[in-house]
């Protein structure tokens, strides 16, 4: 059994929740059943906090926070859906999509993708910014998966994945900026890693078509991230195959 | 896994015994460093730097030597060095012509400094012409706006310059090596 933590109380847009002190809100709002949305957030993995979709207001001085990565407090007044909190979502996902190459129609991801999910959530369906349209080398050259970076978004959950539980380190992300990218080791074919053991969770983590199997076609490619949530479960408080642990 | 990569990656751990089979003397500046740096790994970026002093840039068989020294894994090297403007990857060329672009020099020409040197040595800007003979480089203010534009020529200072003028004292640094 897990030692309780003290309890407090929060609210989500005005109604009143229990909070755990030491939770982060988007734990705290999905432990209650309350929907933020989340992209580089994964459940068994250390906060990122970069995407920035799951912003929240919180309430002296409304001031935007990453709900991943900001922890609970006592009576704090956390506001989900406002006008300006959907405007940015939206803002942020136009900028992802302006930013790679995310053409749906031809995508493996294309019907069980993450940003494509969320476009769809937050009521993304046009992009007011110019589409920076990079050229992009798809990385094909592993036995049995394909990196796409065109379809990339840098939310680095194969990067944690592949350090934190693999225990591999392979991926990292090389320059800033706009030039930030993907790299495994020294910016090495990832058919010539050493350190990649094959094991595919980087795959199964990516919330995009951008990592995939080897194969794959159009809308084929269906990823698994709740497998590491099922590690973490399993390793974290000893229980194996719970489908209580697992949502 | 290639032959190179098997090849580089066995060099680098005989290298780290403190035999440098390449011959190359310059790996015992590194290893004083680390060792005075007691082969933490948050070290990792002085580590850099003093690698890059003694070789002049940064090639993949040093980061992977830095690497394994600091036992981090190499795309974490590799991350880290490249997120920095301050390191360099490629051999500098045999003469370096850096540009100041900051707002005094931006405003007084700089830009057709850049372009003239650019066109003259077909050499992008940051980078190293086909020869080696120049490295183009720009700087955001050097601090001597009241000699804008600035270029700084092999390290020395020049005032007041223009397109022409630069073209002209790079002209005699590159020429006169023959
Ligand atoms: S397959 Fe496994 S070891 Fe290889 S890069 Fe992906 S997570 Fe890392
Ligand atoms: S490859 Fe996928 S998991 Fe990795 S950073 Fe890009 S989008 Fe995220
Ligand atoms: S989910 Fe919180 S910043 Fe990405
Ligand atoms: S702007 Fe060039 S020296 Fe200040």
């Amino acid at each position: 059994m897990r030692e309780r933590q003290p309890a407090v109380n929060v609210s989500f847009d005005g109604v009143e929740y229990e909070g755990l002190l030491g939770e982060s809100v988007l734990e705290c709002a999905r432990r209650n059943g309350v929907a933020i949305p989340s992209l580089c957030f994964l459940e068994g993995l250390t906060v990122w906090g970069g995407c920035r979709i799951c912003v929240v207001e919180v309430a002296e001085g409304h001031r935007l926070r990453p709900a991943c990565a900001t922890q609970v407090a006592a009576d704090m007044e956390i506001k989900i859906e406002t006008p300006r909190l959907r405007a940015y979502r939206k803002s942020v996902l136009e900028l992802l999509f302006a930013e790679g190459n995310h053409v749906c129609a031809v995508c493996v991801s294309n019907g069980n993708c993450e940003l494509q999910d969320m476009a769809v959530h937050c009521g993304m369906d046009h992009v007011r910014y110019d589409y920076q349209s990079p050229a992009r080398e798809v990385d094909a050259s592993h036995p049995k998966y394909v990196f796409d970076p065109n379809r990339c978004i840098l939310c680095t959950r194969c990067v944690r994945v592949c350090d934190e539980i693999e225990g591999a380190h392979v991926w990292d992300i090389r320059h800033r900026g706009q030039q930030a990218e993907l790299i495994t080791e020294m910016n090495k074919p990832w058919g010539e890693s050493l350190s990649c053991t094959w094991c595919g969770k980087c795959v199964a983590v990516c919330p995009t078509g951008s990592l995939a199997y080897q194969g794959s076609a159009i809308g084929e490619m269906e990823h698994d991230p709740v497998m590491i949530k099922r590690l973490a479960v399993a390793r974290n408080r000893g229980e194996w195959l719970d489908p209580k642990g697992v949502s | 896994m290639s032959d190179t990569t098997t090849r580089r990656v066995v060099e680098a751990s005989n290298r780290q015994q403190g035999d440098h089979p390449s011959g190359d003397n310059r790996f015992e500046l590194v290893d004083k460093h680390l060792k005075r740096a007691r082969y933490e790994q948050d070290q990792l970026i002085e580590t850099l730097h003093v690698a890059q002093d003694v070789f002049g840039y940064l090639s993949e068989d040093i980061l992977i030597y830095v690497a394994r020294a600091l036992r981090l894994p190499p795309s974490m090297v590799y991350g880290v060095a490249t997120f920095y403007h301050l390191f360099t990857f490629e051999p500098p060329g045999d003469h370096s012509c850096t540009v100041c672009t900051g707002t005094a020099c931006f405003v007084k020409g700089a830009d057709a400094i850049v372009q003239g040197v650019s066109d003259a040595y077909s050499v992008p800007t940051g980078e190293t012409s086909a020869d080696g003979s120049l490295t183009l480089k720009t700087a955001r203010c050097l601090g001597s706006c009241g000699l804008a534009p600035v270029v700084v020529l092999d390290g020395s200072v020049l005032s007041h310059q223009n397109a022409e003028s630069t073209l002209e004292l790079v002209g005699t640094a590159v020429g006169g090596e023959g």
